[in-house]
């Protein structure tokens, strides 16, 4: 695949350069300064579900960018991140005494209504906070690493694992709402109302989340920088240019895929906790084929190759897509649909490729030796 | 689960539940074909199959108003029509789609992915626009209403019959155009090898967009056929697109017999599991042997041997 540009020029050896230093700084100035000044606090709170998608993203760049690897099941990952969440929560809010008028009181309101009378075996662990943690980010890891080893091993690759990733996304979706006595069905788990006794629903609870997710979006796009600078980085981008070359170096090409996919999985399914507690519910129509697309739409218009990139595009296109669908739903369709075709045709490297390629020799121009204030890569 | 039927009765559901199972097949056979010579022969994935199928149906849906209006008297064969006008139309808008977007994309697969997806994202948006939101279906011609009944428990309908008539005349069709005429030795010869082909004088460009025309029409065609056994709405397209690639890729990408093999055997799968399941279970169940058996068995079940 070398019609894709190289990410890093090799010379680089540091954690950052100052380029990326100077986009992170600015990442940070919206994210922790700006946008919580700009904003009121339901602004802010959509703000902070567009930043639990920017973990997918983020993912997303590993995955896709620097791996080559497009998964179209993110949303599977995102969902199961999520739902185990939800279910602590909705445990917590179930509790005998707010659930009284319920036929068989202590048990999540839509198992009551689904004529079950008694929580499932698989729900019990999750009235552990500590286990709940664990599984947020195990089961979705497991996951991954069960198709990655299935298919990698296999040598199966590109398109192939494209469809069926989605393919599984589907499947879950339909078994999520087909199972709607342990899963809530079509409507998702709704009405989470406290963790731990806190209440979330307030716009103080919400601005503080904000505020966390915003603290460990940084802690993650810091992990995917140590992977992409690393040595494993490095393979990772010559095995999405010339897999057979990595391969008869004498890596093992399949475990290096297994891995990143994993990450990938795990920071997908750390966004989707933080939806969960962000917004307060999860549903199906977070994990099937749809938002699993799109999940991949915005890491490409950021740029698929720069991981802050990855936060603007992801930032950038939600807050488009609620503002134009508020006012004309239809034009957005054409936007969203524009938007796939032009990311491929007119710029592939997203945000970051305009700004490296137009914005960045603007400032070399005018001041020699001075990086731009706004994030390349 | 079998205690409470007899044997009669027993038999008959089985032979009900396969011809479900056979309706089914030709819905999928019909849907897979044209995504089997676009993505198994050029290699492309076109996300926006499912919308070309229902710019067939749209357009059988329009054919059967005017000639309700003004033909009345030729309404038992407007399906006829309505049927080449939609190979035509979703064939025209398929190599225009091939001459603007996928011909840039040859060599960047995922990127043709996700921008066929865009493409369809667009499509759906414009029936959304054109026909509303809801669906729509077509008045059936009076002979295919009805059905035959067989045993006094076991009753085909004729609509089933039909569409399974027109799923195998497509695909011999299809076979022969592949396997018999000159255009379907230069799809075999470009798939084979683009670049011998292109040197012995065979117009790959041409070529290409032929074949991504005929494959769309194919599914126009589909999208008629669909509007005999339900409605049509803007987004159904969206539902079969998994179904459709996951047909062609168990059949092996490039076989044509394979994708037909693997449409009978999902949907016979599917169809039995139904009658003992949840339509949901029925489906997560057979989707879940699907991928599970690619997982094993990456190449399908009928694997075409090429040199890369």
């Amino acid at each position: 695949m070398s019609d894709f540009p190289a990410m890093a020029p090799g010379r680089e050896t540091g954690f950052l350069n100052r380029t990326e230093m100077l986009g992170a700084a600015a990442l940070a100035l919206v994210i922790f300064v700006l946008l919580p000044l700009a904003l009121d606090p339901f602004r802010l709170n959509l703000f902070g579900k567009y930043l639990t998608y920017a973990f997918v993203a983020v993912g997303l760049v590993l995955c896709w960018g620097a791996g080559g690897i497009l998964s179209l099941g993110q949303g599977v990952f995102f969902g199961l991140g999520g739902y185990a969440l939800a279910m602590f929560l909705k445990l917590e809010a179930s509790t005998p005494e707010a659930t009284a008028i319920q036929s068989t009181p202590g048990i999540p309101d839509f198992m009551d209504w689904n004529q079950i009378t008694a929580l499932p075996g698989w729900w019990q662990p999750f009235h552990s906070l500590g286990f709940t943690i664990f599984a947020v980010v195990a089961v979705p890891v497991i996951f991954a690493f069960i198709i990655g080893t299935a298919m990698f091993r296999r040598r199966v690759g590109g398109v192939y694992f494209s469809i069926i990733t989605q393919a599984i996304a589907a499947i879950l979706t339909i078994l999520i709402i087909g199972q709607q006595g342990y899963t809530g069905g079509v409507n998702g788990i709704t009405d989470l109302r406290t963790l731990k006794g806190w209440d979330i629903r307030t716009d103080e609870a919400k601005t503080a989340l904000y505020f966390f997710n915003g603290a460990l979006l940084f802690a993650c796009l810091a992990l995917a920088q140590f992977v992409r600078r690393s040595k494993l980085g490095r393979i990772l981008i010559a095995m999405r240019d010339r897999e057979d070359r990595v391969r008869f170096s004498g890596y093992d090409v399949a475990s290096f895929k297994i891995f990143v996919f994993c990450l990938g999985a795990a920071f997908a399914a750390i966004g989707g906790a933080m939806f969960t507690l962000q917004v307060g519910f999860m549903s199906p129509s977070f994990v099937g084929i749809v938002p699993s697309i799109e999940m991949v739409i915005f890491c490409a218009v950021g740029g698929r190759n720069s991981i802050l990139g990855a936060v603007w595009g992801t930032l950038l296109v939600n807050w488009a897509k609620t503002t134009f669908s508020e006012g004309f739903p239809e034009l957005w369709q054409f936007g969203m649909g524009a938007l796939f075709i032009a990311v491929v045709l007119v710029f592939p490297d997203g945000l970051a490729g305009l700004w490296k390629s137009h914005v960045e020799p603007l400032f070399g121009r005018l001041k020699p030796r001075t990086s731009a204030p706004q994030p390349a890569e | 689960m079998f205690a409470d039927y007899s044997w009669g009765e027993l038999l008959s559901i089985f032979a009900m539940q396969g011809f479900a199972g056979l309706i089914l097949f030709s819905v999928f056979v019909l849907m897979a074909l044209g995504l089997a010579i676009i993505f198994g022969q050029m290699g492309v994935i076109n996300m926006a199959h499912g919308e070309f199928m229902i710019l067939g149906a749209y357009v059988t849906y329009l054919v059967s108003r005017l000639f309700e209006t003004y033909l009345p008297s030729l309404f038992g064969i407007y399906f006829f029509v309505a049927m080449a006008l939609a190979f035509v139309v979703a064939g025209a808008l398929g190599m225009l789609v091939e001459w603007a977007l996928i011909r840039r994309l040859y060599k960047r697969p995922l990127d043709t992915l996700l921008a066929t997806w865009g493409l369809s994202l667009i499509l759906q948006q414009i029936f959304r626009s054109v026909f509303g939101a809801r669906e729509v279906g077509v008045t059936i011609p009076q002979w295919m209403m009805g059905s035959l009944p067989l045993t006094d428990m076991i009753e085909v309908p004729i609509n089933g019959l039909f569409v399974m008539a027109l799923a195998m005349g497509i695909s011999l069709a299809i076979y022969l155009l592949m396997f018999r005429s000159r255009w379907g030795l230069q799809v075999r010869a470009v798939v084979a090898n683009r670049v011998m082909a292109d040197a012995v004088g065979i117009n790959t460009g041409r070529t290409d967009r032929l074949t991504f025309g005929i494959g769309c029409g194919v599914a126009g065609v589909a999208g008629a056929a669909f509007t005999m056994i339900g409605s049509t709405g803007p987004t159904s397209g969206q539902l079969y697109i998994v179904d459709t690639f996951l047909v062609v890729v168990f059949g092996g990408a490039g076989s044509l017999i394979g994708t037909i093999a693997s449409a009978f055997s999902i949907s016979q799968a599917q169809s039995f599991l139904e009658f003992f399941l949840s339509g949901s279970m029925a489906k997560v169940l057979t989707l879940l042997g699907v991928v599970g058996i690619l997982m094993v068995r990456p190449q399908g079940l009928f694997a075409l041997k090429l040199r890369k």
